[in-house]
């Protein structure tokens, strides 16, 4: 994996491996906030920042920390603590700094620390060994591959309003499908470039 | 309570649990309420691990062991646990039975751990164990818990178990790995079905067969 540089895993990241539509991660607050464009598109702001922020923090802490004291298996845990608390501090940071921000993003930012695609983000990392940079352009491209995915299916939610649902298919089921025919269409984009 | 809940995961909204007792939160749980085609919670690991049905099956046990075992302390510890840190000591105690079962499969069965990858982590940030402990052990003793928890996750399980044989089946013509004998004859593996798109395809077609059996929920009518 060494070789791939960060600018490839950052384009495979949003593309060909998407963290949402590939590795299903996030699902939880895709299907419960794709309701509306603005909606997610705040929700989605928020989670690439987060998940940019905390690869970071726990790419520092896995290499400096735990791998030298031997502590492995306590990641789950570290990174979980780490997620939590960063979105704490910046819930706090945005509150105090600028008002209008977290009128705009608070409700989402208690969200993002049940958010699998934060946790799966840095396990994947781990998993499959990147250095810092290329952890950076993960974290980057999976967090704006996972906007991109919600901002898509709220827009097509939206249109699906006018449109006539089997009774059994409204509302979850048909916004499953709909995202099956999204990760179809996004299945085109494999070979262009390719991470593991 | 259930206000709470709905802030962390949206959808997380637990009907009829008043009157809970022994069997009737075995039904609930496993059936009329369930979580994973009723109340559509923890869906990451169900459209992620189910291209076969082995690994469905050992995530559905990983998910007995942790919901059991999370509600178990969660409720035995409900009277000493601050109203305030509530949820920081779940996720505490629910990391903890991950982290056990993450070694366990590390251990004894390498591959599977290896195939699973990180979603045996991801169970932490499933909101199914996350919601019975908030919505149920954190009022309930320690028994009735485990009823809770056992229930939740055989709802999840049997669930997972339909799609991955489904998958399993349609995707590669096999089942748990063995060929059927003159199933292929007839029938052309469809690829798709083990991918991405199969999967939330699979999802969807068995959530929407669950509200047809259940006809309309009136709660949602307006």
């Amino acid at each position: 994996m060494s070789e791939t540089s960060a600018w490839v895993i950052f384009i495979a990241a949003i593309f060909t491996n998407n963290i949402l539509l590939t590795n299903f991660l996030g699902m939880c607050s895709f299907i419960a906030c794709s309701g509306q464009i603005k909606t997610s598109l705040g929700l989605g702001t928020a989670v690439a920042f987060v998940m940019v922020m905390t690869t970071i923090i726990n790419y520092a802490i896995y290499h400096l920390v735990l791998l030298k004291f031997g502590l492995v298996h306590l990641q789950f845990i570290v990174f979980i603590a780490v997620i939590a608390a960063f979105v704490q501090l910046v819930e706090m940071f945005v509150e105090r700094f600028s008002p209008k921000l977290y009128f705009a993003l608070g409700i989402f930012l208690p969200l993002i620390t049940v958010n699998c695609a934060i946790l799966g983000a840095s396990l994947f990392m781990i998993i499959r060994e990147y250095s810092f940079t290329q952890s950076v352009g993960f974290g980057l491209g999976a967090g704006i591959g996972w906007a991109v995915a919600i901002l898509m299916l709220a827009g097509l939610r939206q249109k699906m309003r006018y449109s006539h649902v089997p009774k059994p298919f409204e509302g979850v089921p048909i916004a499953m499908i709909i995202t099956g025919v999204l990760a179809m269409a996004f299945m085109g984009f494999a070979g262009m470039v390719s991470i593991q | 309570m259930t206000d709470g809940n709905q802030m962390t995961c949206g959808i997380c909204r637990p009907k009829g649990l008043c009157g809970g007792r022994g069997l009737v939160t075995l039904k609930e749980g496993a059936w009329a309420n369930n979580p994973l085609a009723i109340q559509i919670l923890g869906i990451c690991s169900a459209l992620a691990v189910t291209g076969r049905l082995e690994n469905s099956l050992v995530m559905g046990a990983a998910l007995i062991f942790v919901c059991v075992g999370s509600n178990l302390l969660v409720s035995l510890l409900r009277k000493y646990t601050p109203h305030r840190i509530r949820m920081v000591a779940e996720v505490a105690i629910i990391a903890t039975f991950v982290i056990l079962f993450d070694q366990f499969l590390k251990a004894f069965y390498w591959d599977m751990s290896k195939q699973l990858g990180p979603y045996v982590g991801l169970i932490i940030t499933n909101c199914i164990v996350m919601g019975r402990a908030e919505a149920f052990a954190l009022q309930n003793p320690p028994m009735l818990s485990i009823v809770d928890g056992l229930a939740n996750g055989l709802g999840y399980a049997v669930v997972l178990a339909i799609i991955g044989f489904f998958r399993e089946l349609l995707g590669s013509g096999e089942i748990l790995g063995y060929k059927i004998p003159g199933f292929t004859e007839w029938y052309t593996p469809n690829q798709l079905m083990i991918l991405a798109p199969g999967a939330f395809f699979a999802l969807g077609i068995v959530i929407a067969i669950f509200n047809a059996i259940k006809g309309p929920d009136p709660e949602e009518k307006k």
